[in-house]
């Protein structure tokens, strides 16, 4: 399933409005997992994880926060998607797991294999991880090479679309902590609004109507 | 207040049993129910109602929570017959009780006169087979009314100089407008086009039990939480329910309709939850399961008397699929529009509904759009422009300058009937009850195409008007998965040609008949649901004529 995730793939039939469907037909199931985390995020005792060790849970959120990086506005870190992956891989289908449980070693040898006095993902500089990175992600550079379904690349790609989902889904569904993600995007936390709603319409002067009887456009 | 609602037993024969509750089955249900037949309503998916509905984009799109469900219905896709299909999720639609029109955008506009007579007033178009329809705009028009009235759409009536003519004015104003609106309006009349407020199937002003639309933002592909949306559950399925005479029969998934040594049919046989067959007994069949589940129910259900499929004499049955053609801008703007709250739409253009294909070179015609309908993931993971990188700090400078600047023109558009296109039942997939699997094959029509490429080139000219600081065109392909599924069942006065008549019954089994997408002989220029409510309406009325002349049984 990993492997299908692309935006290349995503804008073969673009539209946000079959990006839903989109979503729908390439999502891994990343499914209930949202509640568990939703209680992490609000949990107020050190959360405690539930299919990483803390070793491995460094490491994800090493890769999250690149993916996501913190700067002068929150990422993936602030957001807690560590803790969205890790209760979302208790309920998570098996090959999600499968995929998380054979590429976080095969990140590891990568970090050997490119920085041999780098003893593992979460302690390379970040510039060193940006490199790692890009050497697993297929999907990197202009023209995407078909993609491939290396095990490692399953892998960055399951965790960036989990890093993102953790990131935005609706803070009130577990994941994106405090909201933090919705602010960065400037999404507002509410759910009801009343216009104006931005730049644009708030000096609309009102719908004025279209010149009576146009000729019918033929182009 | 739980209604006192009736509990049809199945071996009681009811008048009707209705076969899906999405934008025809609730209003066929609605209004046979209304006019004092006993109905029985068999829904595949479950009665969620407002309070089962959230924004949490995992489980509402990611989960299927309102959608067909690939693990238990798995659909397969190739281009053309002689292929051999692969497995592919392939289509989308609404499994829920009020169907696609629960988590659908809303976009109400009535099809035109040219939809119904097209074929007479250009001639045959090489590769596909462009018919007139039996019926004609004015025979349906009381019916859009109807909808507007009874449903609840939100529009100004006048506003679109090429709007067909109508007997009664919207029953509310538009909704408010958005940045996308305003920027699109301007721009459209820069260059000499006519902008109108969207007619929208939501409430602008509240009704009872209905609020007006609180602009949440999460609409497109989510259910509404207030009502707001008119959906056939805030709809047509409440006041079916308050006749006392409908039962709505959720997790009941129909795969046959029964029939009886005289090519009569009986009932409908279907799984409950726990998948157990039942055989509802009814004295009439109406099928209102969607373009793709409509025939393949009817190819299911193949008998001695009907080898290739209940009321497929014609052969016709699961052909001459029309998805619409589409075609996405994007455009970012140097101010915030903010476009995220509210519903999709506020504004859109028919100057290029009826083109002429002597002056552009290919058949169709359409509309264009401005909105943006994209939630945070969805936006994330396909609303930045190409070559945007998909993580780091790029990706998230972009994601968070865009996202309250970017909006859409959506450019819907006709698609022709070819033969080859269309549902059939996959030969080895089988879904979670073992049953044959939806196979989707389809391959556009070349002009279905040019339409497309045409109808971005001028959405490009409108961004350009507007001075979007970038846009970009979605590319344009052969589409492979299908959300619009009409023309599969389509009507006709020729019963070697078409699947029902004018009344909405097969031309091969009295008692049985079909509403919904597949009714439909044009596509019209991409925004259907009206029409089949339309369609809907008017079928309740014929049916309801005909049973009362005693000319069913």
């Amino acid at each position: 399933m990993i492997e299908n995730l692309s935006r290349r793939n995503f804008l073969t039939r673009g539209s946000a409005a079959v990006s839903a469907v989109w979503l729908s037909a390439h999502w891994p199931a990343i499914v209930a997992a949202a509640e568990h985390a939703h209680q992490a995020a609000k949990s107020s005792a050190p959360p405690k994880f539930q299919f990483f060790t803390p070793e491995e849970a460094a490491e994800i959120d090493a890769i999250a926060a690149r993916i996501i990086p913190s700067d002068e506005t929150p990422g993936a870190r602030e957001a807690g998607v560590v803790y969205f992956i890790d209760r979302g891989l208790t309920t998570f289908a098996v090959d999600d797991r499968k995929t998380y449980r054979e590429g976080l070693p095969a990140l590891q040898a990568r970090v050997r294999e490119l920085f041999p006095s780098v003893e593992k993902f979460s302690t390379a500089t970040p510039d060193q991880q940006d490199q790692i990175l890009h050497s697993l992600d297929d999907q990197a550079g202009p023209a995407p090479r078909r993609r491939s379904a290396s095990t490692s690349n399953s892998f960055f790609q399951a965790v960036r679309i989990h890093t993102i989902v953790g990131f935005l889904i609706d803070p009130d569904s577990g994941g994106n902590r405090d909201g933090v993600g919705w602010k960065v995007i400037g999404r507002d936390r509410e759910h009801m609004f009343q216009p104006p709603f931005g730049y644009y319409d708030k000096d609309y002067a009102g719908w004025q109507p279209n010149p009576p009887n146009p000729e019918k456009t033929k182009a | 207040m739980k209604l006192d609602l009736p509990k049809y037993k199945t071996s009681d024969e009811v008048d009707f049993v209705v076969v899906g509750s999405g934008a025809a089955g609730g209003i066929m249900a609605k209004e046979l129910s209304t006019n004092g037949f006993r109905v029985v309503v068999l829904e595949q998916g479950p009665y969620l109602t407002e309070s089962d509905f959230v924004h949490d984009e995992v489980r509402v799109i990611g989960e299927d929570l309102l959608t067909n469900k690939p693990k238990l219905q798995p659909t397969s896709f190739r281009k053309t017959p002689n292929e051999k299909a692969k497995p592919q999720r392939a289509l989308v639609y609404g499994r829920l009780v009020g169907g696609t029109s629960v988590h659908f955008t809303a976009n109400f506009w009535r099809f035109h006169e040219i939809d119904f007579v097209e074929r007479s007033k250009i001639g045959p178009v090489p590769g596909a087979d462009l018919r007139d329809w039996p019926i004609t705009y004015a025979d349906l028009e009381p019916y859009y009314t109807k909808v507007e009235w009874e449903i609840g759409v939100s529009g100004l009536a006048g506003a679109s100089p090429f709007d067909p003519p109508r007997s009664k004015p919207y029953p509310m104003p538009p909704l408010p407008v958005k940045g996308s609106g305003v920027i699109f309006e301007r721009a459209a009349r820069k260059l000499g086009w006519h902008p109108f407020p969207a007619p929208m199937a939501i409430l602008s002003q509240s009704r009872p039990g209905r609020s007006a639309c609180i602009n949440c933002g999460f609409c497109l592909a989510f259910g509404c939480e207030v009502g707001a949306k008119s959906s056939s559950l805030a709809t047509a399925i409440r006041m079916a329910e308050k006749t006392g005479r409908c039962e709505i029969r959720p997790n009941s998934y129909v795969h046959r309709i029964e029939m009886d040594s005289n090519g009569r049919a009986t009932g409908a046989v279907y799984f409950d939850e726990k998948r157990n067959t039942h055989l509802q007994k009814a004295k009439a069949v109406v099928v209102c399961a969607n373009g793709a589940e409509t025939p393949r129910l009817l190819l299911l259900s193949a008998n001695k008397q009907f080898p290739n499929g209940l009321a497929n004499s014609s052969g016709v049955v699961g052909k001459y699929l029309m998805l619409n053609s589409g075609g996405v801008t994007n455009a970012v703007f140097e101010h915030p529009l903010n476009d995220y709250k509210g519903f999709a739409v506020s504004r859109l253009l028919h100057d290029f509904y009826e083109l002429d294909p002597q002056k552009v070179g290919f058949y169709g015609g359409g509309g264009i759009d401005a909105r943006f309908d994209a939630t945070p993931i969805a936006f994330a993971m396909g609303g930045l422009p190409p070559g945007t990188p998909g993580w780091g700090k790029a990706f998230k400078d972009t994601l968070a300058h865009n996202f309250t600047r970017t909006m859409e023109l959506f450019c819907h558009g006709t698609s022709l009937a070819v033969e080859t296109n269309s549902f059939s039942l996959d030969p080895d997939l089988k879904d979670a009850w073992g049953l044959p699997a939806l196979c989707l094959t389809y391959k556009d029509h070349p002009d279905d195409l040019k339409l497309w490429a045409w109808q971005n080139q001028r959405a490009n000219e409108l961004l350009d008007a507007a001075g979007a600081l970038k846009k970009w065109s979605q590319p344009i392909g052969e589409q492979q998965f299908a959300v619009h599924l009409l023309g599969t069942c389509r009507m006709g006065n020729d019963p070697k040609t078409s699947v029902i008549n004018s009344d909405h019954r097969t031309h091969d089994v009295k008692n049985l008949f079909l509403c919904d997408g597949s009714s439909l002989v044009t596509s019209g220029r991409g925004q259907p649901t009206m029409t089949i409510e339309a369609l809907s309406f008017r079928a309740a009325d014929r049916i309801t004529a005909l049973a009362k002349r005693g000319e069913i049984a």
